[in-house]
């Protein structure tokens, strides 16, 4: 395999499908690289996809992509171990209005989007695990795969081979992703008919609900569960902090189980058949964990470089639009006939900060320090919450006022009213 | 609650490349004598990593679902040998 290629991308995910895409319809000749048997047998997400990262790509692709369902409603439910307070958002604001969300099984999306890829003359080498970047001197002039005679040489080397960024570590271009920059996530494919769920979700058609669910169902530890609808499954799962995970003794299974059988949850699920148990690491470490992205010959996009905004809970958007601005950045080069240097290659970093991508990472930088010192947030909070709601609504000849009292004295007894302004200061600080 | 992960990952589907272990544990002396908190036996998704009565730790990875995990929890003795399976093999997603 001694050929030489314009440009050599490594993973079929989103973003290695998008800067594959990009490049070879600028006319590049692109080799790209999966170890999965197909693009996307190796690939785990909740899963959600947003339109207008999509869009930028291919631009009607809402008439053509694998969408499962639109979210059309968005739960979010603070959990206590057998009750829930939580804010629904459903609808449109205007009549005509397009959905920019939407459910998606990962597996189909990565298919459809490589068979793009490959239409535009991207060749694709399934089952090929790139093991090593070659190098001369600094440079990244291609890499080895675990083929016989499996060394490839290109011009330019997009690494998009997901959260665990072996092929960049292991060439010394990043430092190893830390246990305190990655979330892990076990998830469950839930299959009913297709009507079972629009009767429990109480929707038609293409619309579909999304649940986010934060509180005791991570037994203090920073992580959150989610409840996704497709067509004729539901993506049910659960995702902490791996290092809250090694100082809990806890197993992501347990959590899971736990989780099913929640009294909120359980009853969205009966009767329903599993057919895939999954889990997948999740970038965590927002902006102060990205590591350097460019170098000489070679840029990172997607997981591989962290790009996650794990309070939105977006990941596909990041990663397509870092793997369009690469691509749009060696292009911009190619066409210039100026060659792929890390000083050249730093108008990727460039784009990328002018972008939402950079700018919502920066927003959240604070975050993750602030809920690791504050698990009062996953905690008493929902606690607190669940009870007062359910202190309020119980009728039992209890004055409301009395009943303000309790609540009041409730949360003061927890958290002190110094704790409570400081925790209010701390979440305004952390998400302004 | 008990939960039993093997009938958790009998739903998935697998190609496992035979006598090629894609995870080793570098130094099996170090899980059984130095190792206070064998983290990979608990947080190890597909439960790939299990404790013997001697307290060594015994790593089957026929059910590995490739997350990455047990290589960023073995910081502290770093005796975990990670490589993504051959081309080809290991768990294969139907839906991810």
């Amino acid at each position: 395999m001694a050929e030489k290629f314009d440009a050599i991308v490594v993973g079929a995910g989103p973003s290695g499908n998008t800067a594959a895409y990009l490049m070879a319809k600028a006319g590049m000749k692109v080799l790209q690289l999966e170890r999965g048997e197909y693009p996307g047998s190796k690939n785990v997400q909740g899963a959600i996809m947003y339109a207008d990262a999509l869009e930028a790509v291919i631009p009607n692709c809402r008439r053509q992509a694998p969408f499962e369902r639109a979210v059309l409603e968005q739960r979010m439910w603070l959990m206590d171990e057998r009750s829930h307070v939580g804010s629904h958002f459903r609808g449109t604001v205007d009549a005509d209005e397009q959905p920019t969300r939407y459910t998606v099984i990962r597996a189909n999306m990565d298919k459809w989007l490589s068979g793009k890829a490959q239409d535009a003359g991207v060749l694709l080498i399934c089952e090929t695990t790139v093991v090593d970047l070659l190098k001369k001197g600094e440079r990244v002039v291609g890499v080895r795969t675990d083929r016989a005679r499996g060394d490839v040489f290109a011009d330019v080397v997009v690494l998009a081979d997901g959260v665990n960024s072996l092929v960049a570590t292991k060439a010394g271009l990043r430092p190893r992703v830390k246990a305190q920059d990655v979330a892990l996530a076990v998830k469950e494919m839930h299959f009913l008919p297709r009507h079972t769920i629009e009767e429990r979700f109480n929707i038609s058609g293409n619309d579909g609900v999304v649940v986010e669910m934060l509180g005791k169902i991570t037994k203090g530890m920073v992580g959150t569960g989610f409840l996704y609808t497709n067509r004729e499954s539901i993506s049910l799962g659960i995702g902490c902090m791996v290092e809250d995970f090694k100082a809990s003794g806890v197993s992501p299974y347990q959590l899971l189980e736990e989780l099913k059988s929640h009294p909120s949850v359980r009853p969205l699920i009966a009767g329903s058949e599993v057919k895939e148990y999954s889990a997948h690491l999740i970038p965590e470490g927002g902006y102060n964990a990205i590591p350097t992205v460019h170098g000489d010959g070679w840029l990172i996009c997607g997981d591989s470089g962290g790009f996650v905004n794990s309070v939105h809970r977006e990941g596909s958007n990041l990663a397509m639009t870092t793997g369009r601005m690469a691509a749009e950045t060696i292009i911009g080069l190619r066409d210039k006939g100026r060659d792929y240097t890390a000083a050249n290659l730093k108008s990727y970093r460039r784009a990328l900060e002018q972008s939402f991508v950079m700018k919502d990472l920066k927003k959240y930088r604070d975050v993750p320090e602030i809920l690791h010192g504050n698990r009062q947030f996953l905690t008493t909070y929902p606690e607190l919450l669940t009870r007062a709601a359910h202190t309020m609504l119980k009728v039992d000849g209890v004055d409301k006022l009395t009943k303000e009292k309790e609540i009041k004295r409730d949360f003061v007894a927890r958290r002190s009213r110094f704790g409570l302004f400081g925790d209010a200061i701390k979440l305004m600080r952390a998400l302004r | 609650m008990t939960v039993k992960v093997e009938e958790k990952l009998f739903e998935n589907r697998y190609r496992v490349d035979e006598g090629r272990a894609h995870i080793a544990i570098r130094a099996p002396e170090i899980c059984r004598d130095r190792c206070e908190t064998p983290s990979c036996t608990w947080c190890c998704p597909a439960a790939c990593y299990t404790k013997a009565e001697d307290g060594s730790v015994i790593l089957s990875t026929d059910g590995c679902l490739e997350c990455g995990t047990c290589r960023l929890l073995c910081s502290e003795h770093d005796n975990v040998e990670w490589s993504y399976p051959r081309g080809g093999y290991g768990v294969l997603y139907k839906f991810g």
